[in-house]
């Protein structure tokens, strides 16, 4: 977060009142993320990344916008989903991509795997592997930073999946009870592994999650990382203020399948098809950049070709690495 | 440069799939995230995009080819600039590790075999003989005055349950903690044990030291998933970097006359997870030096009390810095003929019946084991090869028990020290009836204790 540049925190969503710099910012990010998980999705195919591997393809805008709304200190917790968050969180796309493959230079020396990654440096808590689990350690977060009245706040994203989960509104009700600085990211991409929200929710407007606890939410297009930003910001803002938590829903939608190993059945080409070409929050972006003259057709394939030699590098890497030694077998089980 | 387009595995087990349809020409432009042809595997068609840009050159393999094994090169890809005709099949370009990818799923090097290398954690330190003063106390008393010191010591210490700060806990064991610490520090929590108990574990995350009360562990079971999956794998799983020191205390095993729901011992269901360690003291000298070290350990520690035994009063050494070390045993009596083990309420039980054997001619060493995870070997091996006759006791049921976990490793480790086979003392295999002379005969007495130990000693 540190490398972030300065923040123009514009109280809006109009992408005019966002610097060239940022906005440059925002498509470096958004794109590092889509080729790390183009490039994780191919190693997967090679058999170098095993087990469960769940792709952010199509919610780059999600963390990206919300991420540079958070300051230094502050602190992430999310799901098995979690590879966009840990880029968007600073950590570094070798170490990430190294515990994919399982090697001794991954973020948790290889014993944690695609959903099991930390990086107490860079405030990210994981990566958990139980669904909803992740809520209540968030608020637990949270909690400790009221404790300690660092004054930061941490961020809990969940997917639509969670949101039926009980321990998210037992999460909620001592969130609110006790005014802890937690911000609630629900990432709405509308398919829980494959049952569509509508199946799995007698109410979508998933915002409205909180009301019962007094939580506030807002419903977000999470596809228009300006939306994202200006809908974070704001609730940061508010959270920050030590009114309590906040809920933003983000609508935005995953291209791939739950995990590496779904064929996508139960939802159509033509949606998914229409998603990528509309919605794309990548391709939004760029056009905004050619069109407002932020920069121009050879400078963003330049970015491009930076992000493509960040994620070779990483993949060299997470290919290079040794496995972890027998001996790691035994150690942090017991500190 | 060109590049290899590999046949990908799309699941975990998919080792050659169908080649069903080819969705590019050769000379098509291709973008990362182009759908470039559909695989069938096992077990349904799957879309395979491309995740570089530039040219199909050539396309390698015939669409509706059966078995093409994973990894194989299906097409070749000219990237931008360079001349896609020119391009031979399985071009030069370092095709990404292929090579690397066939051994990859090769498991690592087998690991050393012997259990001996498995960790056992710390906790190793001999208990200081304590011959300073002492002051009688029952062991709510005791649980209490530990926590009291801690938090006193400590800031990042705090208590948190249903019912431990206006009400003075359910059973009355936080009595007086939130007059003294106030309610940032000594916190009701709604009736809501897996919430609770997660936000605790993310507190724990951050650094602070959260001391949760359940009022019995027979609710913790809405909790065991952030206990487990949470609190006791999450040091494994970030390769060291997050450490959890949390402790989560209550009542545990049988009260009286409560039933099934709440009448359960959990000593085995958590000694069985690597990443925590689990005490069960009897005395309540025990119970404030083992709380003591519970709450500074950095380890998550279950401490399972038993509401039958809050009442029971000791003498504990009267100092803020005597602690008693996790997962050393103790031997609480003496004796040459039998060694007896027990935990928690099944000790008092335990030493009741060593006196009836002393009565009749038996000499028997009890061994309060204290912490069950990590299980003193040591301490009840040397015991056994001294008596050559074991009796476990366990108030929970036998399967799958601590008896029958010591019952093993006896087994593995001093099996030509026995004259008898192990024996186990437990609970009846059924759940815990409520009427009165039922629950006497579901939960093992001293009685049961005589008999077990008699039998071993052929008398």
């Amino acid at each position: 977060m540190a490398t972030r540049p300065k923040k123009t925190s514009p109280k809006t969503a109009d992408p005019k009142n966002f610097s060239a710099e940022q906005t440059l910012e925002y498509y470096r990010e958004m794109m590092l993320i889509r080729r790390f998980e183009e490039k994780a999705g191919q190693l997967y195919g090679m058999g170098l990344i095993g087990g469960f591997c769940h792709l952010y393809i199509g919610q780059e805008a999600v963390v990206t916008g919300v991420q540079s709304a958070m300051v230094e200190g502050d602190s992430v917790i999310t799901s098995y989903r979690d590879h966009g968050h840990m880029l968007a969180c600073g950590m570094d796309a070798k170490g990430v991509m190294a515990e994919l493959t399982g090697r001794e230079g991954g973020y948790s020396k290889g014993k944690g795997g695609s959903m099991h990654m930390f990086s107490v440096e860079r405030g990210f808590f994981g990566g958990h592997g139980i669904v909803g689990a992740q809520v209540p350690l968030g608020t637990g977060i949270a909690f400790a930073h009221k404790y300690n009245e660092t004054g930061k706040i941490s961020a809990t994203y969940l997917g639509d999946g969670a949101v039926n989960q009980g321990q998210v509104y037992e999460a909620f009700n001592m969130a609110a009870l006790w005014k802890l600085p937690a911000l609630i990211i629900i990432e709405n991409n509308q398919y829980g592994m494959g049952t569509a929200v509508g199946r799995a929710s007698a109410s979508t407007e998933l915002f409205k999650r909180g009301q019962a606890y007094g939580i506030p939410g807002e419903q977000v297009d999470g596809m228009d990382v300006f939306k994202v930003f200006a809908a974070a910001q704001n609730a940061v803002d508010y959270i920050r203020s030590g009114k309590g938590p906040m809920i933003l829903e983000m609508k935005t939608y995953r291209y791939r399948g739950h995990s590496m190993s779904d064929p996508a059945k139960y939802r159509s080409k033509e949606e998914v098809q229409k998603m990528r070409s509309e919605q794309d929050p990548i391709e939004r972006l760029k056009e905004f950049i050619l069109s407002a003259g932020h920069s121009d057709e050879a400078a963003l394939k330049a970015i491009d070709k930076e992000i493509k030699a960040i994620v070779t590098e990483a993949a060299d890497f997470a290919q290079t690495s040794p496995e972890p030694q027998p001996s790691e077998l035994y150690t942090d089980v017991y500190v | 440069m060109s590049i290899d387009i590999l046949m990908p595995a799309l699941s975990p087990t998919m080792t050659e799939g169908t080649l069903a349809k080819w969705l590019v020409n050769e000379g098509d432009s291709v973008n990362s995230g182009d759908v470039i042809a559909e695989i069938e595997t096992d077990k349904a068609t799957m879309e395979v995009e491309a995740v570089d840009e530039g040219v199909v050159a050539k396309l390698l393999v015939a669409e509706g080819t059966e078995n093409v094994a994973v990894n194989s090169v299906i097409a070749v890809l000219a990237e931008e600039g360079e001349d896609a005709s020119s391009v031979s099949a399985g071009g030069s370009a370092p095709t990404p590790a292929v090579a690397q990818a066939a051994a990859a799923p090769a498991p690592a090097a087998a690991a050393p075999a012997a259990p001996a290398a498995a960790p056992v954690s710390a906790a190793s330190q001999a208990e200081a003989e304590w011959d300073g003063p002492t002051k009688t106390l029952s062991v709510r008393e005791a649980l209490r005055d530990a926590m009291a010191e801690e938090m006193r010591a400590n800031e990042q210490v705090f208590l948190m349950g249903e019912e431990v700060a206006e009400y003075n806990g359910a059973y009355k064991v936080s009595q007086g903690l939130l007059d003294e610490f106030g309610s940032k520090r000594v916190i009701d929590t709604p009736i809501t044990e897996q919430g609770f108990t997660g936000i605790a574990v993310g507190a724990a995350f951050m650094g602070l030291r959260p001391i949760v009360e359940f009022m019995t562990f027979n609710f913790a079971m809405q909790a065991i998933d952030q206990i487990i999956n949470s609190a006791a794998k999450t040091l494994y799983m970030s390769g060291g970097q997050i450490k959890s020191p949390i402790v989560f205390r209550g009542a545990n095993g049988a009260a009286s006359r409560v039933a099934a729901q709440h009448s359960q011992c959990y000593g085995a269901w958590y000694s069985h997870v690597p990443g925590l360690h689990v005490v069960s003291p009897y005395s309540a000298a025990d119970a404030k030096g083992l709380l003591k070290s519970a709450i500074r350990s950095e380890t998550p520690v279950v401490f399972l009390e038993n509401e039958l035994l809050y009442g029971d009063t000791g003498e504990v050494p009267d100092s803020d810095d005597w602690t008693v070390p996790i997962g050393k045993a103790k031997i609480v009596r003496s004796g040459s003929d039998v060694t007896i083990t027990a935990f928690s309420i099944m000790v008092k039980k335990a030493l009741a019946a060593a006196d009836a054997l002393a009565e009749q001619g038996i000499s028997a060493e009890v061994i309060d084991l204290r912490s069950l995870r990590p299980l003193d070997t040591k301490t009840i091996l040397a015991s056994v090869r001294k008596t050559n006759r074991i009796v476990t006791c366990e108030e929970g049921w036998g399967q799958s028990g601590i008896g029958a976990e010591i019952s093993a490793r006896i087994m593995e480790q001093a099996f030509d020290y026995l004259d008898a086979p192990v024996t186990r003392v437990y609970g009846e295999d059924v759940p815990m009836p409520y009427a009165a002379n039922l629950e006497q005969l579901a939960l093992p007495q001293a009685e049961h204790i005589v008999e077990a130990a008699k039998a071993v000693c052929y008398k």
